[in-house]
């Protein structure tokens, strides 16, 4: 049954973040120096202490701001020619269980829950499959069904047919707007 | 290009990008500690990343944030466009600045695109706006929660 879910998760309150913290994100967004030490080269940009650079991001990473440190690899240019946005019926009180046996998987790239909208999208949890074509996209749902007992879950495969529009998002992360 | 990247990638290149999936230490000398742990030298992690994202199989190498922790707001709206209103609606849409990309797709529901903005508010906004410019309806799904793993490769 479909439990009434509010559009936005409540703990998402922004947090309050001063001038350095504001310089350091959209410094970041650049990407992390390759250098030995690049704490201390962001640092030295900044005009902070490697030291200062080193616990403002590990607060981020702490309160969440930063999701995680690491690498975007685009599938693309590993051969993943094909993509199908897959859609999931879970069941509301298995679907952070079920979202976790899809998301560990190579060929899955996002893995989502979303609000139902009933009667016209029965479906709660979005992933991104990806394959060298779409014979194998499908295969790899295939997979999927077994490895994670989704027999009996309905779901749909939405190819896409046109591409229209893609810009990369950059934020520029503002005192308070 | 006939051949994938992912044929001219060594078993090195997997395995750091593998490692760097799992996160990067936040110390004085973070490549010197990933390069410990996989047994290499600094100097070879620092080249490797670095034609890594050369050669575009990495588009970013740092920290991914969580936009709506920043003030900002995502959202993936979908619409069901008549075939024959297919291309002018896409092009309204599309106009907006906040409309991030917009895809076509083969169901009902045909028409998908993700809205980046500074607000919640503004989210609900352009929302109405399209639905009262098209005289068609939108299904505003916003992100609930979010199971990320990352992408293991066979190393």
């Amino acid at each position: 049954m479909d439990m009434k879910v509010s559009d936005k998760a409540i703990d998402t309150i922004p947090l309050i973040l001063d001038d350095q913290d504001q310089r350091l994100i959209t410094r970041m967004q650049l990407g992390l120096p390759m250098v030995a030490q690049p704490y201390a080269q962001l640092g030295r940009e900044l005009g902070m202490s490697e030291e200062d650079v080193i616990q403002r991001l590990q607060y981020l990473l702490d309160e969440g701001v930063i999701k995680r440190m690491g690498v975007v690899v685009r599938h693309h240019e590993l051969g993943y020619r094909a993509n199908a946005m897959t859609v999931w019926d879970m069941p509301d009180d298995r679907v952070t269980e079920l979202g976790r046996c899809i998301g560990q998987f190579e060929f899955v790239t996002l893995c989502y829950r979303r609000p139902r909208r009933l009667p016209e999208w029965p479906y709660n949890l979005f992933t991104m499959i990806h394959g060298q074509d779409r014979d194998e996209v499908m295969a790899n749902i295939d997979m999927i069904h077994r490895r994670c007992g989704l027999e009996s879950v309905k779901y749909e495969v939405l190819f896409s047919t046109r591409r229209f529009k893609q810009r990369g998002a950059i934020y520029r992360a503002n005192s308070k707007s | 290009m006939p051949t994938a990247k992912a044929e001219s990638l060594d078993s090195l290149d997997r395995k750091i990008i593998n490692h760097l999936q799992q996160g990067f230490p936040l110390a004085d000398r973070p490549y010197q500690a990933v390069a410990d742990e996989l047994g290499i030298e600094e100097q070879t992690l620092l080249e490797r990343i670095q034609s890594l994202l050369d050669n575009k199989v990495l588009s970013r190498f740092g920290p991914m944030f969580d936009v709506e922790k920043l003030g900002g707001a995502f959202s993936l709206v979908a619409m069901q466009v008549p075939e024959d209103r297919f291309d002018e609606v896409a092009e309204l849409v599309n106009a907006y600045p906040e409309v991030a990309h917009n895809y076509q797709r083969d169901h009902k529901l045909n028409m998908w695109f993700v809205l980046a903005t500074d607000s919640e508010e503004k989210i609900t906004e352009i929302n109405f706006d399209i639905e009262r410019r098209t005289g068609l309806r939108v299904f505003n799904m916003p992100k609930l929660d979010e199971y990320y793993i990352g992408l293991q490769l066979s190393a």
